[in-house]
């Protein structure tokens, strides 16, 4: 499409130049496995290696606690019932929060059928996790604390190196979904004190498809994918060469001018963010005023639907996306949303906006052009609208 | 996702807005669940003369709403309460399976109106009117 705003940056990004350009050689000549000896094997295993460097430094780890996984969702899996099945004979109990991923909530579920049990700790109106709930939960038999870095949804950051300190003074193993995290906001495993960490490549202009899980030295989560002797024989599966190689340039590129970029795009959000506020009454901005995602912009309109306003945006060229019933595929709005407290009807209102650094102001100001009319077309359909305009 | 006749009833949705002298009025739907509907309808001797409608809703909701307001345009009440979802949806060229419930509230929407008629009248009406279990955002699955 022609002219398209693409402002879902969270969903995915588009795969920077530079990231083709390196996995090129990978589909093509360099079509070597790196477990073979010769010449072409041993130049694929270099590649991936060198990969392996490159996502350490991005997050201050040992390239040998880097294991390339499938995509996000396999990090988070695998973290998590790795751990619990490695240390399940020390305890069965879990601590994580109401507003995770369903890569890491349904993967808890998968478990508490198997008999574990799941704390959930609730989120205040922000979407914070309070560090000292993560303490207060923490029990002898509590084995794993998962709570994410960054939420999709509203890009509220929660405060993992408050948490990290605790699960440390408690030793209890600390993963963290770092999905949206990655590339958008500095991150350091040491310094947060995170044993496992998940991330995914297309969210930070790699290819999908790809991510990996960092495993801090020492923590062993039971192996989930059996196989040949790949990953230092912890992940088995000839190596996906081309897109570990993305993944490696994509992560060097997004961490390397960090500031600059979250700065930029920090400004088109806070633009966006008063724009809005400004031209559009009856609203809500969802997620923490400051500590979010420097490209999450996330609003509910009151007595409009979300799905609505995303086939109308759609229409006029803008990607964006809702946590509405209707989009998320349940009849129930998003989890995110109603754990914040906010009522059904306005968490089915709700737009997701996310900016990355291809975004323009020019993109933006098309957008704040767009949406007060579509907004205010929704509106004039809506029976809830009617009622309030007739008490004005 | 959509056909190309949904996308049409969204994006020109037919009869919408309020409809000033109604003698008929239908709401289904609540807020919880995402979906409301409300059908305004002007009824001369027994004919549908003309009708409206306002939704707060997803893209189908909306489709259904205009589709369903131009089926029934000008027909009398009984033929009116024929109408059934499965009419409006082919209407429609189909709709996902998750939006079918759409469907169903347009019909009732339309039912809840002309049940409407006869309770402004003070009559029982002569014919049975559906009427729908709205509390309940599962109701329609
Ligand atoms: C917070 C979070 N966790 C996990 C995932 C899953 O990542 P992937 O799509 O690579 O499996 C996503 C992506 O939508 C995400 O936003």
């Amino acid at each position: 499409m022609t002219n398209l705003i693409y402002l879902d940056n969270s969903a995915t990004t588009p795969l920077h130049p530079e990231v083709l350009q390196a996995m090129m050689p990978y589909f093509t000549e360099e079509y070597g496995n790196p477990s073979s000896i010769y010449g072409l094997g041993q130049s694929a295993k270099e590649a991936v290696e060198s990969a392996r460097v490159q996502v350490a430094e991005a997050i201050g780890a040992k390239p040998t606690e880097i294991y390339f996984t499938g995509c996000g969702s396999e990090a988070d899996n695998w973290a998590i019932k790795g751990i619990a099945k490695a240390r399940e004979k020390k305890g069965k109990h879990i601590i994580s929060s109401a507003i995770e991923h369903h890569a890491v909530l349904h993967t808890l579920e998968s478990l508490e059928k198997q008999g574990f049990e799941v704390t959930y700790l609730p989120v205040d109106s922000d979407g914070k996790v309070s560090p000292e709930s993560v303490k207060a939960a923490i029990r002898p038999d509590t084995i794993l604390i998962t709570i994410m870095m960054a939420n999709n949804e509203i890009g509220t950051i929660e405060p993992i190196a408050e948490i990290g300190a605790i699960a440390k003074e408690h030793g209890v193993v600390f993963h963290t979904d770092a999905v949206q995290a990655v590339g958008s906001v500095p991150v350091n495993v040491a310094e947060m004190s995170i044993d496992m960490l998940s991330m995914s490549a297309h969210k930070f202009r790699g290819p999908k498809g790809i991510g990996a899980l960092y495993v801090k030295n020492g923590i062993r989560p039971e192996i989930f994918m059996h196989g040949g002797a790949q990953e230092r024989a912890r992940r088995a599966g000839t190596e996906n060469v081309a897109s570990i190689v993305g993944m490696g340039k994509a992560i060097s590129l997004a961490t390397g001018a960090l500031s600059e970029k979250m700065q930029k795009i920090s400004a088109l959000r806070d633009y966006l963010i008063a724009g809005i506020q400004e031209k559009i009454p009856y609203i809500k901005l969802n997620g923490h005023p400051t500590d979010r995602l420097p490209g999450n912009v996330n609003f509910s309109f009151q007595f409009i639907e979300g799905e609505s306003l995303l086939l109308l945006l759609d229409l006029n060229g803008v990607a964006a996306s809702s946590g509405s019933a209707c989009t998320s595929g349940s009849l129930d709005p998003s989890h995110v949303l109603l754990a914040l407290g906010l009522p059904h009807e306005i968490a089915h209102g709700s737009l997701r906006l996310s900016i990355g650094e291809q975004n323009t102001k020019e993109e933006i100001d098309k957008v704040l052009e767009l949406l007060p009319n579509i907004v205010q077309r929704l509106r004039d359909m809506s029976p809830l609208y009617e009622q309030v305009k007739n008490q004005e | 996702m959509y056909s190309e006749k949904v996308m049409d009833h969204f994006s020109n949705p037919r009869n919408v807005g309020e409809l000033a002298d109604a003698n008929a009025i239908g709401q289904v739907g609540n807020a919880k669940c995402g979906d409301i509907m409300k059908i305004y309808m002007k009824i001369e001797n027994d004919i549908i003369v003309d009708v409206s409608f306002k939704t707060f809703g997803c893209g189908a909701a909306v489709a259904t709403s205009s589709m369903a307001t131009e089926m029934v345009k000008g027909k009398s009440i009984e033929e009116a309460l024929k109408l059934t979802n499965k009419a409006v949806m082919e209407a429609l060229d189909g709709l996902p399976p998750a939006k079918v419930h759409c469907s169903v509230l347009a019909e009732e929407a339309i039912n809840a109106a002309i049940a409407d008629y006869y309770a402004r009248l003070g009559i029982e009406p002569p014919m049975e009117i559906r009427t729908c279990k709205c509390g309940d955002c599962h109701a329609h699955e």
